[in-house]
């Protein structure tokens, strides 16, 4: 019997542990290590910070899922990994260490064949001076919307902004609160959770009444509006190849919200913030009310070797991600090809190591590398998140099932996100009837220059439109994800 | 009248230099009848990608 763990229970690990579950039935062992004892659904998390979702909504508990799976669950945070074993023995381990209250802060080594990292990121607060508590967790000047417990928190700040923003109409004195939403620092990506969350704002206030006594405005670390991380994209409208900034800026001027772009949030205090832009000058902006999302970085897993001797830069980029079969000395922006994406997801130090998820290193930026004068990096890092993350897990659990089964030199399977498209809808205001999302296809995800000369991508299957239509979709794919999640019957024809 | 988009255009000169939807592109949005027929539309392009991703 082998036993296959699966550090992360997020979209990508979720996506491996069920389908090895399936894949390799009751003759092996599948584990996963999570410290969280629910899955959420992270792209409705926006839903819920403006009051449109309860926490409920968008989590379950994991427990009796993996039960009914026959997976087997241990709700603990993963600290260190040992590939060779240890003196006494050559089996590879990783520790863990308990958060379940009853047991809480006990460490276990965890044995195993085959280890896939699908950890997903440390929002990493401290990055930035004052967007952090100085503890690893957010501060209080600001506010996330990358879990679930934090949108709750945002949307209750929300409504006291909303309720100023009342009172201010009501007594005549027109004081207008200030909304800045965005990213936190130079080095981000997400920037679309971002994006549909400041246009839901904007969609629940003029609900409220109050858009008229808001000025919302975005703050991003990207060269141009639509950039998304992915170096922009052109959509085919009308008859014309179009590039994505038009849209994006044409949809900020529709809802009257305005941008500060490449800029890198160097410093927040309480009602403020410091930036600088990629021409190098720095400025402020005050806000009443703050959404930034934090920057991403591996979650700080140790590397030991036999002998006790730390061994992390073998298997971890110096950020913290995983090493997998990219091509990581690819050099300036001029030499970057598709082919330096990975493939297999394969460790190259150890065979039966494997990442995916944000937990895996990308080659380079997929966006142009971009430094201000003062030598400060302002440049979205690349998305891997949504269908890509899925897409990733369920071929990573492939090429384990198949080494499982067939040997160790089975055929590994491949998911280049040069090679795969992915689909995306954007909300941009929550409403059966008077909602809207931006629904978009992008192929590849990383532009193949070598292929389409011009755009990088084929624009016959990269599109987008901003509609009704679009949030229709975006709200059956949060019942159909949660679904798939839930492992109910037909989960497996639903596609990642 | 002021058209909606003018508005839009005088509010800021960031905006100026972007397109903004008129009147009619704006109704179609929330139009049920052509967001049916783009809902199936953008199904369909989408099925593709998710299909030539699999």
């Amino acid at each position: 019997m082998a036993r296959v763990v699966i550090m992360g229970g997020g979209v990508s690990g979720h996506t491996a542990a069920t389908f090895s579950k399936k894949w390799l039935g009751d003759e092996h062992e599948v584990v996963v290590v999570t410290p969280n004892s629910q899955w959420n659904w992270i792209p409705s998390n926006i839903w819920v910070g403006v009051g449109q979702m309860q926490k409920k909504d968008v989590v379950f508990p994991l427990a009796p899922v993996y039960e009914k799976a026959g997976i087997v669950y241990k709700q603990a945070l993963a600290k260190a990994i040992h590939p060779n074993g240890k003196e006494s023995s050559d089996k590879p381990f990783i520790v863990i260490e308990s958060t379940k209250k009853d047991s809480l802060g006990q460490t276990e080594e965890l044995e195993y064949d085959y280890l896939i990292n699908a950890t997903g990121p440390k929002l990493n607060f401290d990055a930035t001076p004052g967007l952090g508590n100085g503890k690893g967790q957010m501060g209080t000047n600001t506010v996330s919307v990358c879990t679930a417990e934090h949108a709750i928190h945002a949307n209750l700040e929300l409504k006291q902004v909303f309720e100023k923003a009342k009172k201010a109409k009501e007594n005549g004195t027109g004081e207008k609160q200030k909304i800045l939403v965005g990213t936190g620092h130079g080095m981000c990506t997400c920037q679309g959770a971002a994006f549909e969350y400041i246009f839901n704002i904007e969609h629940e206030a003029k609900k409220a009444g109050v858009r008229d006594m808001l000025d919302i405005k975005w703050i991003s670390n990207e060269a141009f509006l639509g950039d998304f991380g992915m170096g922009g994209l052109h959509m085919k409208v009308g008859g014309y190849a179009v590039s994505s900034k038009l849209f994006a800026e044409s949809l900020y001027a529709e809802r009257n919200v305005e941008w500060i772009i490449g800029a890198h949030t160097s410093k927040v205090e309480d009602g403020k913030i410091e930036y600088e832009l990629l021409d190098g000058t720095k400025h402020e902006e005050t806000f009443d009310f703050a959404m930034l999302i934090p920057p991403f970085s591996g979650v700080g897993f140790k590397a030991y070797d036999k002998d006790g001797s730390d061994i992390t830069d073998v298997l971890f980029a110096p950020n913290g991600f995983m090493k997998v079969d990219a091509k990581y000395d690819a050099g300036a922006y001029e030499n970057w090809k598709a082919s330096d994406w990975p493939s297999t997801y394969q460790n190259p130090s150890f065979s039966n190591i494997f990442a995916c998820g944000i937990a895996f290193a990308p080659p380079h930026l997929i966006s142009k590398p971009m430094t201000s004068p003062n030598g400060t990096a302002i440049n979205p890092t690349p998305p891997r998140t949504g269908m890509p993350a899925g897409i990733i897990g369920k071929a990573v659990a492939h090429s384990v099932c198949d080494m499982i089964k067939k040997g160790k030199d089975a055929h590994l399977h491949e998911a280049s996100m040069a090679e795969m498209g992915a689909a995306c809808v954007a909300s941009a205001g929550k409403g059966i009837l008077d909602g809207s999302a931006a629904a978009m296809t992008v192929y590849p995800v990383v532009p193949d220059f070598e292929k389409y000369p011009g755009t990088g991508r084929d624009t016959d299957y990269t599109f987008g439109e901003i509609g009704l239509a679009g949030h229709w979709i975006k709200h059956i794919l949060h019942h159909m994800f949660i679904w798939k999640a839930k492992l109910k019957p037909g989960w497996t024809f639903i596609p990642e | 009248m002021k058209k909606k988009e003018e508005e839009n255009f005088a509010l800021n000169e960031q905006f100026n230099l972007t397109m903004i939807p008129g009147s009619f592109a704006r109704k179609m949005r929330t139009c049920k009848i052509w967001q049916f027929f783009r809902f199936i539309v953008i199904n369909i392009k989408m099925l593709i990608v998710v299909s030539k991703s699999h």
